[in-house]
């Protein structure tokens, strides 16, 4: 009896694990996966649900977009601008040296190839979420009038406290005069 | 005057009730025997003031949802609905709105009271720091009730205010889509808003049991920020404090009234009486006057991530006044330089709430910069300086030798 007791003490004096030690970690780990696994439901049930993922994509017709127009198209619940950008503006576009930018993207990059005239893109100002407003600001683009980001004729911030460029959705061209988003 | 005696009893029904649950004694210890300071002035009607506003808003909040519908089609309308159709709806929709300001008012005075006569030094820490978390519980629960009526306001003001998240690293664009529920502020964002600002104030209100339990451990502050040492110090709280706070809120009641009978829409803002629409941002977005200073510190420093961390320092600041500040001496009656330093920080908040209401842009961006660094420069560069530099006045002996004279008992 008294052996066996002091042989226990030995074992966890020399730091040598135990069954008892096994059962401890093994129930207390067992018990974090279970609480892990209860509480995930609970946070994850306020991501999107199945109906707001199921947002279809949204086709727009480029037909009646006069060159130097643009419409606003609601995707996913945000506003996409779709412009038919000029001459003037694309030539701006490209002109920029990629140094003076915050968020470097070519105008090129921005754009499917061959049709340049054609700016896609999210309108929601990456600095907090506000919807720019068109043909304003200092670089013949955009101008969130929220904290006064600046964006160019290619939707590339330049100046004021947004952090990144109008993002591109995903888009592709169904016809010349169609694209789908999304 | 004997200030004040254990709670006794001679009634049975009290005995049986209080050898089971002492909840009467407990009541008595903190309502009526409780040994307030005798010198309290008018700054110390605040706090139960902004108790009494709790209760207000939790009141009027219960009534507004038995009529309000939680829902992007329908939001809108039934606050109208509240407005022209209810019995008293208009009264409990600007009572609840304009309480929410008069919330603000009086937990602002509470905090700058505290500031001013040192209420966060030991062993008061953790009563300021309880009331901080109540301070950034109110203005999550203040946020998400701007949130309900679904106005032009609500939805960019959420908008913008739950993009703030997006500025962390890695992770910022998954909590925002987590807290919206989608990919924009959505029907699924005002439901979780709605269940938030309905749970928030009963959490507010389990920390006002904290705070208020601190308090009674440490025992009330006073002017002269001297502590207590003996029953010549104090007067029971009722019914000297009772009479002192009711007077209070007679006063506070007559300026909450002016507000909501008078000029219930000056602290709101016109936009937000235009329905929540997802494709027009309003060309000036301005939050509730309550978070202008904050606002201007977000928009005073030029980068998304450092904007959000300046703003969200200047409350976590306030966590460490009890460290910034080791002058010895609690009250600024005593502190002649610190007395100025706090009024300077008072001008300098107003003048931020001030730029915060401004459009970003001119001028507006260079006083807004200039009045964000000098509010943290008053608590991590003034405030210590002072506390190392500063030769305070002598302090009286006691509470009641400084304010009975020779009068007082020894």
């Amino acid at each position: 009896m008294a052996t066996s007791s002091s042989a226990g003490h030995d074992a966890h004096g020399s730091g040598q694990a135990t069954r008892r030690d096994f059962l401890y970690v093994a129930t207390v780990g067992l018990g974090a996966v279970a609480v892990g696994a209860t509480v995930w439901p609970l946070i994850d049930q306020m991501n999107p649900a199945a109906d707001v993922l199921a947002l279809s994509s949204t086709e727009v017709d480029l037909s009646k977009i006069a060159e130097g127009q643009g419409i606003t198209v609601q995707w996913r619940g945000k506003p996409v601008f779709v412009r038919h950008r000029t001459e003037k503006e694309i030539k701006e576009a490209e002109e920029v040296p990629l140094a003076e930018l915050r968020d470097p993207e070519t105008d090129d990059a921005r754009v499917k190839a061959g049709k340049k005239q054609w700016l896609v893109m999210v309108g929601v100002c990456t600095h907090l979420g506000c919807i720019p407003l068109g043909q304003q600001g200092d670089y013949d683009g955009w101008f969130c009038p929220c904290h006064g980001s600046h964006y160019d004729s290619s939707g590339r911030i330049r100046r004021g406290p947004a952090p990144l460029n109008l993002p591109i959705p995903e888009y592709q061209f169904l016809s010349d005069t169609k694209i789908k988003i999304g | 005057m004997s200030s004040s005696t254990p709670f006794q009893t001679n009634s049975k029904v009290i005995k049986w009730i209080e050898a089971r649950l002492p909840i009467i004694s407990t009541i008595d210890g903190a309502l009526v025997s409780y040994p307030a300071p005798r010198n309290l002035n008018y700054w110390w009607n605040f706090g139960s003031l902004a108790g009494f506003m709790l209760v207000a808003q939790i009141v009027t909040g219960i009534i507004l949802v038995m009529h309000y519908t939680p829902h992007v089609t329908m939001a809108f309308a039934s606050v109208e609905h509240i407005m022209r159709d209810v019995n008293y709806g208009w009264l409990m929709r600007y009572a609840h709105a304009n309480g929410a300001s008069m919330f603000f008012v009086v937990v602002y005075i509470h905090i700058l009271r505290g500031l001013y006569y040192g209420s966060y030094k030991a062993p008061r820490e953790l009563l300021w720091w309880l009331g901080i978390v109540i301070f950034l519980l109110m203005m999550a629960t203040g946020f998400m009730g701007y949130v309900l009526p679904w106005g032009q306001m609500s939805f960019w003001g959420a908008t913008v205010i739950t993009n703030l998240f997006g500025a962390l690293p890695l992770v910022g664009g998954d909590i925002v889509t987590w807290l919206w529920g989608g990919f924009s502020v959505d029907n699924a964002t005002l439901n979780r808003f709605f269940s938030l600002h309905y749970l928030l104030p009963f959490v507010i209100c389990a920390v006002v049991f904290l705070h208020l339990w601190a308090l009674h451990t440490t025992k009330s502050s006073n002017p002269l920020g001297i502590e207590i040492k003996g029953d010549q110090d104090t007067v029971p709280f009722h019914p000297y404090y009772t009479a002192k706070d009711a007077f209070g809120l007679s006063v506070f009641l007559m300026f909450f009234a002016y507000w909501v009978f008078f000029n219930p829409n000056a602290l709101g803002h016109p936009d937000n009486y235009i329905e929540a629409n997802p494709m027009v941002t309003p060309a000036h977005i301005v939050p509730e006057w309550y978070f202008l200073p904050f606002y201007a510190i977000l928009r005073a420093v030029p980068d998304k991530l450092g904007g959000v961390l300046a703003m969200g320092g200047a409350i976590v600041i306030l966590f460490f006044m009890p460290y910034l500040d080791f002058s010895k001496v609690r009250s600024a009656k005593f502190r002649p330089i610190y007395k100025q330093a706090f009024w300077l920080f008072v001008l300098d908040g107003i003048l931020l709430g001030y730029v915060g209401a401004m459009p970003a842009e001119g001028i507006w961006i260079l006083v807004g910069r200039i009045a964000s660094v000098y509010y943290f420069a008053h608590f991590l560069v003034i405030v210590p300086l002072i506390s190392w530099f500063e030769k305070p006045l002598p302090v009286p002996e006691s509470i009641a030798k400084a304010v009975l004279g020779d009068a007082a008992k020894a």
